[in-house]
């Protein structure tokens, strides 16, 4: 009795979680554009929404920018991870801890401070601004999932790699990197999904103008929103959870975050 | 010697593969959080030689101006109202994914109730202002199924930032609580009930004191994001949606007092550190 109404509720939660998102989808395929019912099936919005140059440049702006975050924060973090993995040493501890403020503190903070601050050693706003920014948020992430499929790595591997008079830099490109290669590619669509889904930092750090799809989004829906953000929206939720599937595949997702 | 070389060799190799890393997160987080505790104590931004001094005036206007505190305190209130709901509402559902539904149904539905969670935030947001407003999807669902007239314009109310806010963070708690539940050693609630346990006294004196690590995770990776939203109550409130965050990006955005911005950007980072402090023994515990 019990387990059935848990399942019950399990559905509802499922039915609250998806159902706004559905509904979103469905009307930018419906030809009112007040939102009325009944509904009448168009592409009318998707037409429009491929003339609209406004947000085609920020779109294409916005995954030039996820791409250049990832490849960053990917490398970066992986050699990171090798290290914390690698080395024992003074100070590892608080090096972990050290990932934490970047997930932990709210955007708004981060954000805010590093526009200050950018304009203080006059890197100012726009694009390199927002990619320094979206590599530093998804740094921490990619070290994590990177660094929990270093868990499962045999080290003595390593060694009879070593001991057979391979280098180390053939030791880790032969051995160690094939191996954990599942995690660096989770670990890269993490990163490519935080920079592309991120509204808040881009928010401040980039440019009027010049600004990424969440920016455009978010100035659009306080003027008054249209169908052709509907079509937008369903467009980014489809393509950022293809790229979390993706991640979830090669991940196992233990619940990383 | 040889000895000597090979340590100093590592050492060049650990410093090689950690410094990138750690100097972009200086250079992009700790810098930035350093430099705007500076320029929450200058009376003008000092740059372009613009003339300067050091004040306590930013903070002062905090102190002395009821609204700041008042709004502060409105974040808070929404910040434990949002935790509370996800906590009640996303609980029960963590317990029946780790405990009541086994093998691939367990990890396919797991899988869906945390992907939302992974897509666009201030699109999810916007579906919800479709869904509320107005003669909204709501309204004419209701009016359709009921055989009276009713109006439920909830957009532009707290209620429709709460749903909305929920709907962003409920998967963290369910995240978290699914977690610490599915360590719970399922032979220790068989010998609980084999001792004579009632289900309350299983859930009370067992289920909650083992989940509670995940369960506080979960308020803290709630409570502390919503403290400083803005994009959810500016588009979900409209005119009621003044909140705390909002009145920062105000500062930054709008209004260009920068260093009143940072002042206030500056007292809501302690009021989050606050509470990691208050929060790590328990958090600690979630990961060992």
């Amino acid at each position: 009795m019990l387990a059935r109404l848990g399942k019950v509720w399990l559905g509802l939660i499922l039915v609250f979680l998806y159902a706004p998102i559905l509904v979103m989808a469905a009307m930018s395929f419906n030809a009112s554009p007040y939102y009325q019912l009944p509904f009448e099936f168009t592409v009318e919005w998707y037409e429009k929404l491929s003339e609209n140059r406004g947000i085609l440049r920020a779109a294409a702006r916005s995954v030039g920018i996820a791409m250049v975050t990832t490849v960053i924060a990917t490398v970066l973090g992986t050699a990171a991870s090798l290290a914390l993995f690698r080395y024992e040493f003074r100070g590892k501890a608080v090096l972990r801890v050290l990932l934490f403020p970047p997930i932990a503190i709210p955007w708004l903070i981060t954000g805010t401070a590093m526009l200050v601050f950018f304009f203080g050693i006059g890197l100012g706003r726009g694009t390199p601004a927002v990619i320094v920014g979206h590599v530093a948020l998804a740094l921490p992430y990619v070290i994590v999932v990177v660094t929990a499929r270093l868990a499962t790595f045999d080290p003595t591997l390593e060694e009879a790699a070593r001991v057979l008079g391979a280098g180390g830099w053939t030791v880790t490109r032969r051995v160690t990197l094939p191996w954990i290669a599942p995690g660096i590619i989770a670990g890269a669509l993490f990163a490519f999904a935080i920079s592309f889904d991120q509204f808040v930092v881009s928010y401040f750090l980039s440019e009027p103008g010049d600004s990424t799809l969440p920016v455009v989004i978010y100035t659009a829906i306080r003027k008054g929103f249209t169908p052709e953000i509907n079509a937008v929206s369903t467009l980014i939720i489809v393509v950022s959870m293809a790229v979390m599937l993706v991640a979830a595949r090669f991940s196992n997702f233990g619940g990383e975050r | 010697m040889a000895g000597g070389t090979a340590i100093s060799g590592a050492r060049a190799g650990l410093i090689a593969l950690l410094s990138p890393a750690y100097l972009w997160l200086t250079a992009a987080i700790f810098l930035p959080l350093s430099a705007m505790l500076f320029f929450s104590l200058v009376t003008e931004l000092p740059f372009g030689g613009a003339e300067w001094a050091f004040t306590l005036e930013n903070y002062r206007a905090f102190f002395e101006t009821p609204t700041y505190a008042t709004l502060l305190w409105k974040s808070v209130r929404l910040g434990l109202i949002v935790t509370v709901v996800c906590l009640l509402v996303g609980f029960p559902c963590a317990y029946v994914l780790a405990k009541a539904i086994r093998g691939r149904a367990r990890e396919a539905l797991f899988l869906l109730v945390i992907l939302p969670f992974w897509s666009n935030s201030l699109v999810r947001i916007f579906s919800w202002a479709i869904v509320l407003r107005g003669n909204g999807v709501l309204d004419l669902g209701l009016n359709a199924l009921l055989p009276f007239e009713v109006d439920v314009s909830l957009m532009f109310t707290t209620h429709a930032i709460v749903i909305g806010l929920v709907h962003s963070y409920l998967p963290y708690v369910i995240l978290t609580s699914y977690l610490a539940l599915q360590a719970i050693d399922d032979n220790l609630i068989d010998a609980a009930r084999s001792m004579g346990a009632g289900k309350p006294t299983i859930l009370w004196r067992l289920v909650l004191p083992l989940s509670l690590p995940g369960l506080v995770a979960g308020a803290v990776l709630i409570f502390v994001p919503v403290v400083g939203a803005f994009m959810e109550p500016r588009i979900l409130g409209g005119r009621v949606g003044t909140y705390y965050g909002t009145v920062i990006e105000d500062q930054f955005v709008a209004v260009y007092n920068w260093p009143l911005g940072a002042a206030l950007s500056f007292i809501l980072l302690a009021v989050v550190l606050f509470i990691l402090a208050v929060a790590s023994p328990m958090l600690k515990r979630a990961q060992a």
